[in-house]
């Protein structure tokens, strides 16, 4: 046994030219259809392509993760899934409490001192944390109000 | 004329320059002193050469192990003058003295403190430990990427050198040691210290980040045969976990410290107060890895109470599988907890108890923690040598700070406590009795494993007193100020009744200073008297884990042949079981090659980082483009190892057999 040599010894699967360009092409449609979304803007409301665009982004992981990183259930003896699994838990945790806290944050605060005041618009961003990521047209709106 | 200066030396003026902070030139003139005598020895004892071929561009874990914690206790000594100093200004800051530290470097000092004591003396001691010890307990050569080893380390040594310059080129960040925005933001910072801050941390943090994927890829390709996931030393199991930890949770400090910069440098929004910027993310986000960050060093130190417990007590750790599923359930728990240290931003009751109760559950694990130790010193033979005494130590002292902890975690306790001095009696209480007073186990414990000799007792139970002593009267009166009210980064105070509680606080952290004193000169005594305290059976204290199955020190190739195993406490097993040491046969072994490209990357990053501090624009171009490109030069090295012939490595296993046949 030597300290090196391990690296070498399983080829993993999917690394053939073929998986990479299959991978290619469906990460190139994945992102060149929300693209169009946004540009385009076939759909009048703004959630619902913000929905489809996070939607089609992560599908885009798993083809990263199937055709570039070659997981799938049996490599390195179940380590991979093991560790997808962890950190889809991790990102859900961070991305979810991030969430839950900046929305109970966002209306407990003083509302009439934030841009974005708690009481939102129905139908556009209720429900949604305030990230600050509307424009500012719509901040100055929401101002407004107040 | 001005615009070529602007050009060649961006913000960089020779106001930059402190000499006009009588404390700062003082410091800068004993730095100086000390570190041309330094270079001076090197030199006159020629010394340049081994340094480099020898430990600088060494790969072996063992050496980038004891170059982690000589970093670490390097930036102890200057965390702790950080330390003393604020000791001292907050005693004599009463009855309308000002003390003797203007506003200004006081806040630099509070910020450096808590910056330098986690990322470079808490961090690189632990990864240094786990980084010499984890490889020998699952009976491997090297770690499984060993040049990588050396690219992270001097990462941090990166790091280091860019917060060591902003002493005395410019300044630190005043902000505190997480540099809330919007204080750090560019509105209410303009200064270099927060850009310091950055750049300090996001280098020194690649280098953690890769380290963690080294060691956790050594813990799961490269264990000896026989050694299943439940025979894997307690040792190792944490430092696997530590490692999971490390990689899941640095990327978010990268990715928070980026946006901080974007803000910072090019005018993005991401956190000011304006133009739909939210600070509270920041505090957010940084608390994501900031939790999971306490988890990162505590948990490889409950690895080290483990062994030393387990080994002192000279029993089988009891529950070893509780201890691994303990261990477990806190890798996951730490990801629920982050929203305690910002109980009082203003979220809702819901998610305040929420919090509350994942912070209370997390102690669950730890508590069934301590109930093992307990239960293995229980009708053990105990030996009370110094690793021992420093985990009965810890054990005390971190009961009595995870109690505080727990009380904290009680939103509305912590609307009353948090950021006053009960806060921070709490963290130093958990940090200080728990990761500092083991890493001093550790130390102690492994020494003769790394050395060949034991560290004198004497000087030890010195430092030991006066640590575990001075640990209790400085931060003890802390706990009752914070009680009544006093909050934490203050300066000076109006009320006289007070001072006495800081002058005890001050005392405490003298006691402290003479600890540290004493363990320099435990080394030194030690050094000196390495003949008398030599171990020459490598297996000093009736070790149950592989390493000690090894000579001391081990040699470049840690085991002639690899071990097999077949128990939980493999060594333990193989004594036992009246293992016979091959004594012939030996075979030439396959190792890497030292490099030095680690150093000549971190050197640049170095530069990198200065020329981004100082928005040199030239130079920072200049340092990436050659980051790239001896990144790619050394892609074409492929004389990347060798082999110990197999003459040679019977020549030192001959050593040890005839050592091993004096010593009995």
């Amino acid at each position: 046994m030597s300290a090196h040599g391990h690296h070498h010894d399983t080829a993993p699967s999917h690394s053939t030219l073929s998986g990479y360009i299959t991978g290619f092409v469906l990460s190139v449609i994945l992102t060149a259809i929300p693209f169009w979304l946004v540009m385009g803007r076939p759909f009048d409301s703004a959630a619902l392509t913000a929905v489809l665009v996070i939607g089609f982004a992560v599908v885009q992981i798993f083809v990263h993760m199937v055709y570039f990183l070659h997981m799938d259930t049996k490599a390195e003896g179940g380590w991979s899934v093991m560790a997808l699994i962890f950190t889809l838990i991790l990102v859900l945790i961070a991305l979810t409490g991030s969430l839950w806290v900046m929305y109970h944050l966002d209306r407990n605060m003083m509302p009439g001192m934030m841009h974005e005041p708690a009481p939102m618009q129905p139908g556009t961003t209720e429900g949604m944390p305030d990230f600050g990521l509307e424009d500012d047209t719509n901040g100055a709106q929401h101002g407004g109000h107040d | 004329m001005d615009a070529l200066t602007h050009f060649l030396f961006g913000k960089l003026t020779w106001s930059a320059i402190p000499y006009h902070e009588p404390i700062l030139v003082v410091t800068f003139i004993v730095v100086a002193l000390i570190g041309s005598s330094v270079l001076f020895a090197i030199t006159r004892y020629r010394l340049w050469g081994y340094l480099w071929s020898e430990w600088f561009t060494s790969v072996d874990h063992k050496k980038i192990g004891i170059m982690y914690m000589v970093l670490g206790v390097i930036m102890l000594l200057r965390g702790f003058a950080d330390a003393i100093m604020m000791r001292l200004q907050q005693a004599i800051a009463f009855n309308g003295s000002d003390g003797y530290l203007p506003s200004h470097h006081y806040d630099q000092i509070f910020t450096a403190h808590g910056v330098i004591m986690i990322f470079f003396v808490a961090m690189p001691m632990v990864t240094g430990m786990m980084n010499y010890i984890m490889p020998l307990q699952i009976g491997a050569r090297d770690v499984s990427f060993p040049f990588l080893n050396n690219f992270s380390f001097w990462m941090t040594v990166s790091g280091a050198v860019i917060i060591m310059m902003s002493l005395f080129i410019g300044e630190f960040a005043k902000t505190g040691w997480l540099a809330y925005p919007p204080l750090s933001g560019i509105a209410y910072s303009p200064d270099v210290g927060v850009d310091y801050y950055i750049w300090g941390l996001q280098i020194a943090g690649i280098g953690t980040l890769l380290s963690g994927v080294n060691l956790i890829c050594t813990i799961v390709k490269m264990r000896a045969p026989g050694m299943t996931l439940m025979r894997m030393p307690i040792f190792t199991w944490t430092a696997l976990c530590t490692n999971i930890l490390i990689v899941a949770a640095f990327p978010v400090l990268t990715a928070v410290l980026a946006l901080l910069m974007l803000d910072r440098y090019v005018g993005m929004n991401f956190f000011t107060n304006d133009f739909g910027g939210n600070s509270m993310m920041y505090v957010n986000l940084i608390w994501i890895w900031g939790h999971p960050e306490v988890y990162i060093l505590i948990l490889p130190v409950f690895g080290i109470f483990s062994e030393v417990t387990s080994t002192f007590s000279g029993k089988r750790l009891f529950g070893y599988t509780s201890m691994v599923y303990a261990t477990v359930v806190i890798t996951i728990l730490s990801y629920l907890v982050w929203l305690h240290h910002f109980f009082t931003m203003g979220s809702g009751a819901s998610v305040n108890s929420f919090f509350g109760i994942t912070t209370m559950v997390i102690s669950i694990p730890t508590g069934a923690k301590i109930f093992n130790w307990l239960f293995t010193m229980y009708r053990g033979r105990i030996r009370f040598d110094l690793p021992m005494m420093w985990t009965v130590a810890f054990m005390i002292t971190f009961v009595i700070g995870g109690m505080t902890g727990v009380l904290l975690a009680v939103p509305p306790v912590d609307f009353v406590l948090h950021n006053s001095l009960f806060l921070i009696a709490h963290f130093h209480n958990v940090i200080i009795g728990g990761v500092l007073f083991g890493l001093f186990a550790g130390m102690n414990f492994w020494f003769p494993k790394a050395f060949g000799f034991r560290l004198d007792p004497f000087w030890g139970k010195i430092s030991f007193w006066f640590w575990v002593g001075g640990f209790y009267v400085a931060f003890m009166p802390l706990y009752v100020l914070g009680l009544m009210g006093v909050t934490r980064r203050l300066r000076v105070f109006d009320d006289p009744s007070l001072q006495v509680w800081f002058v005890i606080a001050a005392c405490g952290a003298a006691m402290i200073a003479v600890g540290i004193g004493a363990f320099l000169m435990q080394l030194f005594v030690s050094i000196r008297n390495r003949e008398a305290l030599r171990d020459t059976t490598g297996d000093p204290w009736d070790g149950r884990t592989l390493e000690w199955s090894t000579s001391s020190p081990p040699p470049a190739y840690n085991f002639a042949f690899t071990p097999v195993v077949h128990d939980l406490d493999a060594w333990t097993d193989m004594k036992r079981h009246g293992y016979v040491r091959p004594e012939d046969g030996f075979i030439p072994i396959h190792m890497p090659k030292n490099t030095g490209t680690g150093v000549y990357l971190a050197g640049l990053s170095v530069a990198l980082g200065f020329a981004m501090v100082w928005h040199i624009w030239w130079l920072a171009i200049v340092a990436f483009v050659g980051m790239i490109g001896v990144t790619i030069w050394h892609t074409f090295n492929y004389n990347r190892d060798y082999s110990i012939p197999a003459g040679e490595v019977s020549a030192s296993e001959n050593e040890r057999t005839r050592l091993l046949g004096a010593g009995a």
